[in-house]
């Protein structure tokens, strides 16, 4: 600014007496993104954030029509999507919603563990973050029961048992999540409770947390940037990638809206714990990979049921991703890690690659 | 201060430290423990009939076909062969819980969750299942079917 202080107005003079704006302000100006050839990814973030606040005012409103029990969910959704005035809209756009957070959630990832912005001090933004993917995908299994339906019953059927299998504590596990030994209405109510309370408050905690990291510590400069001697040049926040932000957010809405209206979320039947499972039956597309793996695994390795490999592999592969700041030594001090760059892309291609097979293979062969 | 006049202090302060340590830990437990002990669900008593008469009667079922029934609070499969005999099996998959159906033209009992396979005497022959399905014995008294539980 060309004479230091801004101007402001008298109601805001009277709110910074007694709510303290100007250390806001002055911690607004302060913020600066550095400008480079990879700060394109730093609005996968902003846009992830954006995405959870239209879930969480979409699934406050879906919550005055709904009705958390096996008699009466599925009905109660078939009254909301052909009855109530723009039902199907705001169901649709909370399930797309859903759908674009985890994608832009996965990228923000990735592009954070190829571009080692987990490196230090910046270790424990890296397990929030992790610590809040696990959350959303609680969040996408929890809410893909609630409409009680046919693929949701049986998805949920095999999700708990998977949790059910993993030798030692699984057993109790699996009826803690299901609220007794089978999916039943009991397990709907826990479910609903768990999407529409203890996720999203835990979510809230950690997303605090994470974002106080991020401004504690600013935007982090890629190391390949950092070597070639750092970012040319710095952008304000505000008001220049706050509007950039602004226009990703928008095109997301925009892309929101239009999937929205052209592919309404669907219901499907209702589920009836007495009919065989349908074929075709499929996972959401962001455990499509875990799915497809669980079908190529023989029924036994070395003598161990094929399933509890599978679960284990990939719970240790959950463990691996959140230890990598600790793990990646190479990027802690300072040196290019090759290792950790390929490991990145060998799980995105695993990821890929299964996710591709699940969709292509023939389910009934 | 002396050395004399710390030394008191210091043990009552342990003593106060150790007290209000352990009330605390004492507080956190007593409410944790109702908490957890309310998340757990309560076991509701499984019908524990070994025996079901089914809804169907046995001319309902045609050759080369299956029919799911309940069998308590589980899914049961009752299938009647190309040859004619009726043969019954719980219908819980034992690769991870989905309920299996009859498939025609393959004359199998087939998962559709995972593409699990068992011949028409319950044995996993492909996929993921790890074990045998349950058999159930059938008995056809008159126009009635009775499922029971092997012994």
């Amino acid at each position: 600014m060309e004479s230091g202080e801004p101007r402001h107005g008298r109601l805001w003079t009277w709110l910074d007496q007694r709510v303290g704006l100007k250390e806001l302000e002055k911690l607004a100006r302060k913020k600066e993104i550095p400008v480079h050839r990879h700060s394109i990814w730093y609005y996968l973030g902003g846009m992830t954030l954006f995405l959870f606040i239209i879930q969480v005012s979409t699934g406050i409103l879906l919550l005055l029509y709904y009705r958390p029990s096996a008699e009466e969910a599925f009905e109660s959704i078939q009254f909301l999507m052909a009855e109530v005035q723009f039902g199907w809209l705001i169901r649709s756009i909370h399930s797309w919603a859903a759908n674009l957070m985890i994608l832009t959630l996965f990228v923000h990832l990735f592009s954070v563990l190829l571009l080692k912005a987990y490196r230090p001090p910046r270790e424990i933004t890296w397990f929030s973050g992790v610590a809040l993917l696990g959350l959303a995908l609680g969040f996408g299994f929890t809410g893909y029961l609630l409409p009680w339906n046919e693929l949701a019953y049986f998805a949920t059927k095999v999700g708990t048992e998977i949790t059910s299998a993993v030798p030692g504590i699984g057993g109790f596990a699996g009826r803690l999540l299901r609220g007794g030994d089978e999916v039943t209405g009991a397990t709907l109510t826990r479910f609903y409770g768990i999407h529409v309370a203890i996720l999203p408050a835990t979510a809230v905690a950690l997303l605090g947390l994470h974002l106080y990291l991020v401004q504690r510590h600013g935007m982090s400069v890629p190391p390949g940037v950092e070597r070639e001697g750092g970012a040319a040049r710095v952008m304000p926040f505000v008001p220049n990638f706050l509007l950039r932000d602004i226009v990703g957010w928008l095109s997301a809405l925009a892309i929101l809206a239009a999937l929205a209206a052209y592919f309404p979320a669907e219901l499907g039947k209702k589920a009836d714990p007495f009919l065989p499972a349908p074929a075709g039956i499929k996972p959401e597309w962001y455990f499509m990979f875990m799915f497809q793996t669980l079908k190529y695994l023989p029924s036994h390795i070395l003598g161990i049921e094929g399933e509890i490999v599978g679960i284990l592999g990939f719970g240790l592969g959950g463990l691996f991703l959140l230890l990598i700041p600790v793990l990646d030594r190479r990027t802690a001090r300072g040196q290019p890690s090759r290792l950790f760059t390929w490991i990145g892309i060998a799980i995105i291609l695993f990821m890929v690659l299964f996710t591709v097979l699940g969709y292509m293979a023939s389910a009934t062969k | 201060m002396t050395e004399h006049a710390l030394e008191p202090d210091e043990s009552r302060r342990g003593f106060i430290n150790w007290f209000l340590g352990t009330s605390a830990v004492a507080f956190v437990l007593s409410v944790f423990y109702p908490v957890a002990s309310y998340l757990v669900p309560p076991i509701v008593g499984e019908s524990t009939a070994g025996t079901v008469t089914l809804p169907i009667k046995p001319d309902d079922v045609k050759p080369n076909t299956g029919q799911i029934f309940k069998f308590g609070s589980r899914p049961g499969i009752l299938i009647r062969t190309s040859a004619g005999d009726l043969r019954a099996f719980s219908a819980v998959c034992t690769h991870l819980n989905c309920t299996v159906q009859y498939r025609s033209d393959l004359s199998e009992i087939w998962c559709a969750c995972h593409n699990g396979h068992y011949d028409l005497n319950g044995k996993n022959v492909a996929g993921p299942p790890p074990r045998p399905l349950d058999t159930f014995v059938v008995n056809v008294r008159g126009a009635q079917i009775v499922v029971s539980k092997s012994a």
